[in-house]
Parts: structure tokens; C-alpha cells; sequence
């Protein structure tokens, strides 16, 4: 079964709204691809629309923390991240300021909107900033339990969101830990770390690797992209001795960046970064665009094998 | 106006000059326009606070759009006791309170600025933020005109008043110079009374240096409701100080001895 985070998103703010009475959810005209429309049901004095103008959205959320709000700055990736970069910056990031910045439509999963509107530098934007914390859910299960979470931390906080249908791999009642990785396949002959939509295809992949061709691959889920779990990454590349990175994002600053910043200074390892490579996307169906860029279980599997083979 | 805030006055554009000549840095001409405006906003009463307790629930909010006048409010705060004024004299060096532009750390300060066009959309958030709760407290921004250049101020201003925040206030410091010259040179803001009139505010207009004409404008803000208020006061850059004042190069830059001590003398001379 596959369900979008964004939908997940939606549903999660509903289900903590009573228990944050402090919750706000403010939008920039796109409400309704946020799902945030359920908590505006709900709560319709929490839910504020401040029209397509996100350096305003950035900042009416800065001001609302200050107001003892948690407030939820809601566009799609490319517009709460990329155009208000600046204003996150100085605004929320400097002074630590309690905003939650979502981002749906990450990566080509946005599909036929095309490249404009599909945000693949949204991680390495946000992770570079002192004071935020990044997230990347896998599936809906995991997107609520990260929710859950978030909204605990006193501090800025980005969620990447996607817009498209993502196999569910977690059950309902999956606890998230900041800071924590997830070995969802226990192997050694390599690792694999993905992040976000990639990881339900991933694990596809590792499990056919290991039926078919008797190849035992190490899957991590890294949802916590920033604080990153320095430790299971480097007791894994130790086990294994090889890391393959799976993101739908740029291949540079991203997951693999993080990453590798790890190995680098920690556990020196050789590694193979599956990602867009320094591209821009284009229109298409998500399920074309992921095939043609090699996201999908096929092509990640291939890919893996022939990385195994070297 | 009595005196009393014209003493006020002369006292805090003093401890600007002092800030800025002690840090040789910093921005003397948009603190000095500013900083009329400001006596009549903390100390007559329109701004309440508690500089014992900072974080006060039923306290005003003031946040300083155009953060480069940070001695300007550093020296309000300062006066009001937020921090002892032995701060003024390490501003601007490493490990020192007052930074170069305003942080949300500083006792007093409400939100980080420096960022032109930020403050005043943070503003616009605290105000809703009140207003969820029916909450009686007054929000209170200051911009500079050259500020209303940043389209952000627009994408604020276009919101307030759409929320219909009664509760907040931007005083727009209209010294008709910016860092490269005049602004009607560099890029035109006029008539910036009418663009937030048609933006659905309530527009005043004042005589920034003019306390008892401050004064009167601030209260008769106070009485509009369910529209945000823009006060266009009408200020000199560089106000108080004969060499500063109209001259665009006094933006950023610091006194030297000699022009450190006539400016003392010329406030001392205004008392």
C-alpha cells in the first residue's frame, strides 16, 4: 500500500492538536496540497493563510513562536525552503526559534510539475543552518512518528515532505528517535543509507538481493538527517566496508554529503552516492521519472548489484 | 512637550554616540532619526514593560525592523535598566551583550533583526499570535524608509490588515536618505503613506522630532481597531548633530575624537 507523508502530515496535526493546544498551522495558498485542511476543520481560529508570499510566511511564523505558538510554515519544498532561505536564516535559525518548517513536493517524486516545483537541494539548505534539525520520513507510519517528535523540540525544525504515494513499511505504532538511524535489514556485505521515498524501493531492493543472488546488504534508514546518527553509520561502514547513499535530492549536500562527512573523519569508507548528479528533474509521471533516474526497485537493485560486483 | 523627554532625548542620543564611538562601528544617523520616536514610545507610557521581568506575559511588544539602529534602542533599554549601561561601551567586540544588530538574547530585545524588511513581517506574527488568544498587548515595529524597499514589507503589510490586526503598529522613520544616497535617488519609496493606505492601513502622519506631535499620533493610533496602524513619521538622519545631520555618509560610520567631542558638546549645548 502506498500513501503520501504529506498525508500523513495532515493527519498527524489533527491527532496532536489537542494535546498542543499551542499548534498553528499557517499556509501560503497551498492549503489544500498540505493537507493541512483537516486541522483548519478542526481548529479553524489555528489555521492562518498568508497568500502565495513566503518571505511573509517565514516570518509570520518567526512571530508567532515568539507569541508561544509551534507554529507549522506549510508550502512545498522549493517555496518554504529555497525562496525564504534568508529569512529562515536570520529570522528562525539565529535566535532558535520554535517554527516548523514543512516541505512537500520534495525531489522528482512531485512529478508533472516538472523542475521548477521539484526541491532537490531542500536538505543541504536546511542542514547547513546552526540551530535546525532536518527531517526525512520514509513512509506515512514513520512521518506521524516523527511528528510526534518534533513537536517536543524547542528549536527549528525542516520536514521534508512528498507529494506522491510511498509504500508504508512501518506499523501505526512506530516510535521515532532524533538522532537515531534504522537498520531495517541487517547484512554484511554492504551498507545501504536511505533517506525519504527512497527507502521503501531500497528495501525492496536489499530483499531481492538477498533472495536472488545471496547478497546480505545492510539497510539504514536515516530519517534523522540532522542530528545524524553518527555511530550506526560508522559501525556499519565498519562491518562492512562499503556504503551506498539513496536519496531523492542532489547527491551533494544531502544525505550523501552528511555521510560522508562522518566517514570521512571517522571511518574513512569507500562510497557510492545514488542521488541526482549535480541535474535538474523535468516533468513526468513519478513512477516514469523514478524508473528513468533510477530510483525505482528495479534500477535500484541493479544498481546496488553492480556496485557489489566491483 | 515638557523637559522632561526633551532631557530624555539628549541623554540617549548621547549613549549612542558614546556606543558607536567606543565600538568605532556602527550606525549613527538612522539611531539619531529614530530616537524621538522612541523616547515618546518607552518612556510616555505607550510601550509597557517590565525590566525586571522581560518576559512578562501582559507586556507591549516593540521589535526594531530597521536592526542597524540597535544603539538607539540599546540605549532606551539601557535607561530602562533591561541591562547596566557599563554594555555600551563593549558593544560590537567578541563576547560582548550587544551585538551589532539586535538579538532575541539581550534582555529587552524581542526578536533578532538586521535583515531589512524581516521585523516588521515577525511583527505581523506576534500580532496574531495575540490575537488568537484575545490578548490585550500591543505590537510595536519600527522601519526605516529605505527598508520599504524590501518587498517583504509588502508581503507584511498586505497580511496585517487582511488579519485585520488592531493590535500592531509600525512607525516608518522617514529620514529620506539610505546607505548609497538619497532614496528618492536610489529607488523611490514616495508615497509610501499612500501604498499602505491602499494596502488597508490606517495611515498617521508626525513630525518625528516632535514629542508632544509623537505623542498625539502614537494615542490616536491606539484608539483604531481591526486594522493595523502605519504612523509615517517625518525625521532627519543624523538628527541632534549639526555635521551628521542630511548627510547620507553619517549612515554607518563612526565618530573620530575631535567629532566625538563636538558632538557631546553640541547635545551638551541643547540641554
Amino acid at each position: 500500500m502506498n500513501i503520501a507523508t504529506r498525508a500523513a502530515f495532515g493527519e498527524a496535526l489533527v491527532e496532536l492538536s489537542d494535546q498542543y493546544p499551542e499548534i498553528v498551522t499557517i499556509d501560503a495558498d497551498l492549503a489544500g496540497s498540505l493537507k493541512t485542511g483537516a486541522f483548519k476543520k478542526k481548529h479553524p481560529e489555528r489555521a492562518f493563510n498568508v497568500g502565495i508570499a513566503e518571505q511573509n510566511l517565514i516570518g509570520t511564523a518567526a512571530g508567532m513562536a515568539i507569541a508561544g505558538k509551534i507554529p507549522f510554515a506549510c508550502s512545498f519544498a522549493v517555496f518554504s525552503s529555497g525562496r525564504p532561505w534568508e529569512q529562515i536564516r536570520n529570522s528562525v535559525a539565529y535566535p532558535k526559534i520554535n517554527v516548523k518548517i514543512v516541505g512537500s513536493h520534495a525531489g522528482i517524486l512531485t512529478g508533472e510539475d516538472g523542475a521548477t516545483h521539484q526541491a532537490l537541494e531542500d536538505l543541504a539548505l536546511m542542514r547547513v543552518l546552526p540551530n535546525m534539525q532536518v527531517f526525512c520520513p520514509a513512509d506515512a507510519n514513520e512521518t506521524k512518528a516523527v511528528m510526534h517528535e518534533i513537536v517536543k523540540i524547542k528549536g527549528p525544525c525542516y520536514l521534508r515532505l512528498g507529494r506522491d504515494g510511498v509504500p508504508v513499511i512501518y506499523p501505526e505504532n512506530y516510535k521515532f528517535e532524533v538522532g537515531k538511524g534504522d537498520i531495517l535489514q541487517q547484512g554484511n556485505d554492504a551498507t545501504v543509507i536511505a533517506t525519504g521515498s527512497l527507502v521503501g524501493y531500497a528495501l525492496q531492493a536489499v530483499r531481492k538481493l538477498k533472495e536472488e543472488d545471496n547478497l546480505n546488504v545492510e539497510l539504514i534508514n536515516m530519517a534523522s538527517i540532522k542530528p545524524i546518527d553518527d555511530n550506526l553509520i560508522i559501525n556499519s561502514a565498519k562491518k562492512t566496508g562499503l556504503v551506498i547513499t539513496a536519496e531523492d535530492h542532489q547527491i551533494t549536500g544531502g544525505l550523501a554529503g552528511a555521510v560522508a562527512e562522518v566517514l570521512s573523519e571517522k571511518q574513512p569508507t569507500k562510497m557510492y552516492r545514488i542521488g541526482m548528479q549535480d541535474q535538474f528533474g523535468e516533468s513526468g509521471t513519478p513512477e516514469d521519472l523514478y524508473a528513468k533516474y533510477g530510483f525505482n526497485t528495479e534500477n535500484l537493485y541493479n544498481r546496488f548489484k553492480k556496485i557489489l560486483k566491483k | 512637550m515638557s523637559a522632561h523627554f526633551k532631557n530624555i532625548a539628549i541623554r540617549l542620543r548621547k549613549d549612542i554616540l558614546k556606543m558607536i564611538y567606543a565600538a568605532q562601528s556602527g550606525h549613527p544617523g538612522g539611531s539619531l532619526s529614530a530616537i524621538d520616536v522612541l523616547t515618546i514610545l518607552f518612556f510616555d507610557g505607550f510601550i509597557k514593560n517590565d525590566p525586571q521581568n522581560p518576559d512578562w506575559e501582559d507586556r507591549d511588544y516593540f521589535v526594531l525592523s530597521k536592526g542597524h539602529a540597535a544603539p538607539a534602542l540599546y540605549a532606551v533599554l539601557g535607561e530602562q535598566g533591561f541591562f547596566e549601561k557599563d554594555n555600551f561601551f563593549n558593544i560590537r567586540q567578541t563576547d560582548a551583550l550587544l551585538q551589532g544588530h539586535p538579538v532575541i538574547k539581550i534582555p529587552g530585545i524581542e526578536a533578532t533583526t538586521g535583515s531589512l524588511g524581516q521585523g516588521i513581517s515577525v511583527a505581523t506574527g506576534i500580532a496574531m499570535g495575540l490575537k488568537i488568544d484575545n490578548k490585550a498587548n500591543k505590537v510595536f515595529t519600527l522601519l526605516g524608509d529605505g527598508e520599504t524597499q524590501e518587498g517583504q514589507v509588502w508581503e507584511a503589510a498586505m497580511s496585517a490588515a487582511h488579519h485585520k490586526l488592531g493590535n500592531l503598529v509600525a512607525i516608518i522613520d522617514i529620514n529620506g536618505l539610505q546607505i548609497d544616497g538619497k532614496t528618492c535617488d536610489v529607488m523611490q519609496t514616495n508615497p509610501v503613506n499612500q501604498k499602505f493606505k491602499a494596502f488597508g492601513w490606517e495611515v498617521l502622519e508626525c513630525d518625528g522630532h516632535n514629542h508632544s506631535e509623537i505623542s498625539q499620533t502614537l494615542k490616536k493610533a491606539l484608539e483604531v481597531k481591526n486594522k493595523p496602524v502605519a504612523i509615517i513619521a517625518h525625521t532627519v538622519k543624523g538628527k541632534g548633530i549639526s555635521f551628521m545631520e542630511n548627510n547620507a555618509g553619517w549612515h554607518g560610520k563612526a565618530p573620530n575624537e575631535s567629532e566625538f567631542e563636538q558632538a557631546m558638546a553640541e547635545l551638551e549645548m541643547q540641554i
